[in-house]
């Protein structure tokens, strides 16, 4: 186990650390102290580690992350997990604002609240939020799924593609061509691999599919010259 | 971008640090506003007597000789104290906006910055760590204090700039955004006889409230109003004589954090400027919901 102390070190270090681990690196195991919120921490991985982070975090924490596990023992500020391509993020309190924005991969866990924007713009990333959401999240989610136990805010999916959405709890409003979907045995299997995977004690049988009813101006083959 | 950090203290054995935590929370937030900085604190009161916060360009020059000046117009004690560019002058209760137009008269480019039982207001142009260090801020106590580092988007860089603003007695507010209907209501508010001195649009956020409160709202019920009648971003946090309220647009995409524990109820732009708060660890932090009023009472 490698321990750094982001305070005494400074964050160049630690990333430039962290980054260097990529090929056969014995250093897997990575403990982050003193976080105390800065912003950027373990961004840009590329290797297979482990890294956990004590306490929380600031903006970006994770960012672009690939094949590592970050496990951060705290709440993150906005944009954990921002365009994260592969790899694991586990968040132990609640998350900020767009949370796992544009992930095109890997899963991104949240055991306590997203705000508002999680999976903004989503691109392959899986979600799942143990508590609940706010407002405004998957907005043109392109693909992947966001996973919520509890309840969704204002405009959920607005304007989505192909992201799929499974909300346990209520949804305050659906955003402009999300609409309810029906939930057949394979969303009933992806959504139990999921909860699995992210340590979440519910059954998938709870929950409720949403997506794009593909009605938008975009979906219209009559308006494809536009583009 | 700006930084927002806030502190009312429930533990008066807190008191006496009041503005050495705010200090710190407010350095914190420099890399967020890096142009100016200002603090409202609220201090000590004395029965029957009102404060005014005054600044100038020309302190030497304006702060000598004013008590005595204005002792005279007003025919009365006053009493003043001087810190850097501000000063705090010492009038009767009831005096205050005699005094201001007395000022007005005596030394015209004297800018009021606050006025009230309770409230001092000290901002400058400068980094955070300077401006707190010109008005020792560390050295002052009071039971709760609001302060901003700025980094300018709708008015010029200068002091009449620099947050916080108060439009009415004890009150005070800072703000996180941008609003895009500032100048129509700065003239409806004007209309109805409310006092704007700058062309900022946060000045205009802060006279709204003023404004609501004149007609019998609570401070709970101004901060609602702000959802239905400002057009923008803001993050607001409100002071005043025993208050503290918090209230976020509905998008809500200017960051905000808060804390509580039985000794305080704070408010930081980022968690990184409450991290050094006693009993952090162990206190509820929560991100204030979008279109919430929040607000706490001594």
């Amino acid at each position: 186990m490698q321990t750094y102390d982001l305070e005494a070190n400074g964050l160049r270090g630690l990333n430039s650390a962290l980054q260097e681990q990529n090929g056969g690196t014995n250093k897997t195991a990575w403990e982050i102290v003193n976080a105390k919120g800065s912003h950027a921490i373990a961004v840009g991985l590329n290797s297979p580690i482990e890294v956990t982070v004590k306490g929380s975090t600031g903006y970006y924490c994770a960012g672009m992350n690939q094949q590592a596990t970050v496990k951060v023992e705290g709440s993150v500020g906005p944009g954990v997990a921002e365009n994260m391509m592969s790899g694991t993020v586990i968040v132990e309190g609640d998350a900020s604002q767009y949370a796992g924005a544009t992930g095109h991969g890997g899963l991104l866990v949240i055991k306590g609240n997203a705000s508002s924007r999680c999976g903004i713009s989503m691109k392959g990333i899986d979600i799942v939020v143990h508590g609940n959401i706010g407002h405004m999240c998957a907005f043109m989610g392109q693909s992947g799924n966001l996973v919520v136990l509890g309840d969704a805010g204002d405009a959920l999916g607005d304007s989505c593609y192909e992201a799929r959405f499974f909300v346990r709890g209520s949804v305050k409003s659906l955003g402009a061509d999300c609409i309810e979907k029906e939930m057949r045995p394979e969303h009933i299997e992806i959504l139990k691999d999921l909860l699995a995977r992210a340590g979440a004690d519910a059954k998938p049988e709870e929950f409720k599919r949403y997506g794009s009813a593909r009605q938008l101006y975009n979906f219209d083959v009559d308006n494809a010259q536009a583009y | 971008m700006c930084g927002i950090v806030g502190l009312f203290l429930k533990d008066k054995s807190l008191e006496p640090k009041l503005g050495d935590m705010l200090t710190d929370m407010l350095i914190t937030m420099t890399d967020r506003g890096p142009d100016s900085a200002g603090i409202a604190i609220y201090g000590s009161e004395a029965d029957g007597r009102t404060k005014l916060t005054v600044q100038s360009d020309a302190p030497e020059e304006a702060f000598d000789g004013l008590d005595g000046a204005l002792a005279e117009a007003l025919s009365t004690d006053v009493s003043i104290r001087v810190i850097d560019t501000h000063a705090v002058l010492d009038v009767p209760a009831g005096k205050a906006e005699e005094a201001r137009s007395a000022l007005a008269e005596l030394r015209p480019g004297m800018r009021v910055m606050s006025a009230g039982d309770a409230i001092e207001i000290y901002k400058e142009v400068g980094l955070p760590e300077k401006v707190a260090e010109r008005f020792d801020v560390r050295g002052m106590g009071g039971t709760h204090g609001i302060g901003h580092t700025r980094m300018a988007t709708e008015s010029a860089v200068t002091t009449e700039g620099a947050h916080p603003f108060s439009t009415g007695s004890d009150q005070c507010l800072v703000h996180n955004g941008s609003l895009s209907n500032h100048n129509s209501l700065r003239r409806k508010l004007r209309r109805d006889g409310v006092r704007i001195e700058s062309q900022n649009d946060t000045e205009v956020g802060a006279a709204y409230l003023t404004w609501k409160m004149q007609n019998g709202a609570t401070l709970g019920e101004a901060l609602e109003g702000t959802l239905e009648d400002l057009d923008g971003f803001f993050n607001f946090v409100v002071g005043t004589k025993d208050g503290f309220g918090v209230v976020r647009d509905p998008i809500a995409c200017k960051p905000a954090v808060m804390a509580e524990t039985d000794q305080y109820v704070a408010f930081g732009s980022e968690y990184r400027a409450l991290v050094n708060l006693p009993g952090i660890e162990d206190a509820k932090v929560w991100e204030p919901e979008p279109a919430t009023v929040y607000f706490w009472n001594h």
